[in-house]
């Protein structure tokens, strides 16, 4: 697809093209990172990470632009990151430490990076896809142009929410785009064990909502999607549905072993690894060699390293600040 | 014999599923993201057909949960982290609470909701609620809120044979405190407070975990010679105001101390009882040692700070032995 005339495919300049995929490596660094830390009792609560899902964060973050809005969930560091957050600021604040985006008020699910758009992150499954609703319906009522993005699984899917926001969005013709991360387990139950719905975009056609179903790990499929729902949106033409299909390639949580997954199945989508599906595209294509790639991973690798050294000598967020920030 | 609390709770389970066929478990997280999370598998193994998996659909299960109860069976609906009680309110308060007395007296809703509440280490604002105050402020529903391995089983017990809703409340952090079990299967009674502690000097009123960090306190002020008597309501409707009140009236002086937030926390309803009910007997002001009117902070330094904790139950304690009114 790399010669598609849709504006979303992948771009066609070297320089283009590398910044996503080093985007990619960014959000991998800083999420290995975030499980040393883990592992190493310097970051501790409920931390879930993406990695494998970088594709669907990168393709739909780097189409939006200043004054869109981005609304994710508990598993969304990569989201944030991939609006352009500071990684620094994002991983002070995943470590607790007053140098965070929330000054360690709000921690792993809680991430919010204003100055980039990524406006909230809640830890209620489904909980932001309302919100996103109102960005949207602010942006219509401003006559900004911009789209408000969702990002939830296919758990919550089957959520209340999740279906009164689709029919809500619909009705209002809202510039909102639904990105649903179908990566086929919500905590330790596979899909099938949730809903007989095997693709969540059908619900979406109940809706009269236009969806697609794509290849989640394929950056170049999701950013085609993506931009033809945000183009739909800018025109005034409401709401889509882009339901990527994926795979956590670590536990729910930090800290499950996961062992209600085969090793067939993780060892399939290993092989389906985003960054490196994208590496070789853009290898074969002639438009980032491999060493080309090499240096990018390993100045992704630096930045986080150094952020992490930053935030590791920073201190905690202070008892003092227990009272401030809300209205009583 | 010895026991963990969260072994009482799968005994508690086992033996009213046992018992009673109408017994039906609706969710799987009833020991939460711990390492017990075996005892559900466990119980799943032994009744087969007996323990549902529902979707991330609170709302939705929660009433089906009431309809079943309504229709003859005996369902222990589990909404796993008390915060996601919310999801599911407008069926838990709003008809279960109300359907016995809407009917007149005809419709009974034998449904028992599971929820585990509370601080846990890096929950943040959105998995650390204790919602017993707030439904305590909607009659008709009944609630139990054990503290030790035999209480729950015993209430699990009660709170099954009971005609109208239960809400069972459990703190993560008691699921690993060691407990005595009688041999004997046993019903603890709704409405009984049991006294863990006896103490002359001063009353600790404290419920669910906090009972248990009271009793620690109660240990060290022992040691400077101040005894405490702890007194566990152990179910928060119906509350057993008359073992409280006895227990000030012996030794005029009250700490209460609960995990909810100050303002209209359970702890401030068992204040007021005892100011109406026994303020003749006071010989210092009451104390509430409870969560601080905020949100639930993410990073440790403030989480620390924002709940009660030993220190602060002994500092209440000693703030009510220093103020020296006269019996009145
Ligand atoms: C309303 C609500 N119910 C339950 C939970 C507990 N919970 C946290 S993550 C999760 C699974 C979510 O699955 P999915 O939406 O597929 O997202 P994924 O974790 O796969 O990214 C559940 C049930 C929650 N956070 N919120
Ligand atoms: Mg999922």
């Amino acid at each position: 697809m790399l010669d598609a005339e849709t504006p979303g495919a992948l771009p066609r300049d070297p320089a283009g093209a590398l910044a996503l995929l080093e985007r990619m490596q960014l959000l991998r660094a800083f999420e290995e990172k975030v499980a040393e830390l883990y592992a190493s009792g310097q970051v501790a609560g409920l931390v879930h990470l993406a990695i494998g899902q970088e594709a669907t964060a990168v393709g739909v973050c780097g189409l939006l632009r200043p004054g869109d809005t981005v609304y994710g969930g508990h598993r969304s560091h990569g989201h944030a990151l991939a609006t352009g957050a500071d990684p620094e600021r994002l991983l002070a604040e995943i470590a607790g430490r007053v140098s965070g985006y929330a000054r360690g008020k709000g921690g792993s699910m809680h991430l919010v990076a204003a100055d980039t758009g990524f406006v909230t992150a809640t830890g209620v499954v489904a909980g932001n896809i309302s919100l996103a609703l109102g960005g949207a319906f602010a942006a219509q009522l401003r006559g900004t142009g911009g789209v408000a993005v969702a990002f939830f699984g296919d758990g919550a899917g089957q959520s209340g929410q999740f279906h009164e926001s689709l029919n809500l969005a619909a009705l209002w013709r809202l510039p909102v785009l639904f990105v649903c991360e179908n990566n086929g387990y919500a905590e330790f139950s596979p899909l099938s064990a949730h809903t007989g719905v095997e693709r969540l975009a059908t619900h979406a056609a109940t809706y009269g909502i236009p969806a697609v179903t794509v290849d989640g790990n394929d950056l170049g499929a999701v950013r085609e999607a993506a931009a033809v729902a945000i183009q739909r949106a800018r025109r005034g033409e409401g709401p889509s549905f882009v339901e990527c299909l994926t795979y956590r390639l670590r536990g729910h949580y930090e800290g499950d072993p996961a062992k209600y997954r085969d090793r067939a199945e993780l060892a399939a989508w290993r092989a389906k690894d985003p960054i490196e599906r994208l590496a070789g595209r853009l290898a074969d294509a002639g438009l980032v060699d491999a060493e080309a790639a090499a240096d990018a991973n390993r100045r992704a690798r630096a930045i986080i390293a150094a952020a992490a050294d930053a935030v590791l000598a920073s201190g905690p967020a202070p008892a003092g600040d227990l009272t401030t920030d809300v209205t009583a | 014999m010895t026991a963990v609390y969260a072994d009482g709770m799968a005994l508690g389970l086992r033996e009213v599923l046992a018992e009673d066929p109408r017994v039906y478990l609706m969710g799987q997280y009833f020991f939460g993201l711990t390492r017990h999370r075996r005892l559900t598998v466990e119980l799943m193994r032994d009744f087969p057909g007996r323990v549902w998996n529902p979707p991330i659909a609170e709302v939705g299960y929660a009433g089906t949960g009431i309809g079943a109860a309504i229709s003859g069976l005996r369902p222990i609906v589990d909404i796993a982290t008390a915060s996601f009680i919310f999801q599911a309110w407008p069926q838990v308060v709003n008809e279960a609470a109300n359907i016995r007395y809407m009917t007149g007296g005809q419709t009974g809703v034998p449904v028992v909701f599971h929820i585990t509440h509370g601080i846990r280490g890096g929950g943040a604002s959105q998995h650390s609620h204790s919602p017993q105050a707030m439904l305590m402020n909607t009659p008709g529903l009944q609630i139990i809120s054990p503290s030790t391995a035999r209480d729950v089983r015993g209430l699990i017990r009660a709170a099954v044979q009971s005609d109208d809703p239960v809400v069972w409340i459990d703190h993560v952090k008691l699921f690993d405190i060691e407990g005595e079990l009688p041999d004997a299967p046993e019903t603890i009674p709704m409405g009984v407070a049991d006294i863990k502690r006896r103490g002359t000097d001063l009353t600790i009123v404290a419920t669910s975990l906090q009972v248990q960090r009271s009793l620690v306190a109660a240990e060290r002020l022992a040691a400077e010679g101040i005894q405490a008597e702890v007194v566990d309501p152990r179910t928060l409707v119906p509350l057993d105001r008359a073992t409280i009140l006895q227990s000030v009236g012996r030794t005029g002086r009250l700490v209460v101390v609960d995990e909810c937030h100050r303002s209209c926390g359970v702890g401030a309803e068992i204040a007021a009882t005892v100011a109406e009910d026994a303020f003749d007997a006071l010989r210092a002001p009451i104390i509430r040692v409870a969560t601080e009117d905020v949100p639930i902070p993410f990073s440790r330094t403030m989480e620390e700070a924002v709940q009660p904790t030993v220190e602060k139950i002994i500092a209440a304690a000693h703030a009510v032995m220093e103020a020296r009114r006269p019996r009145g």
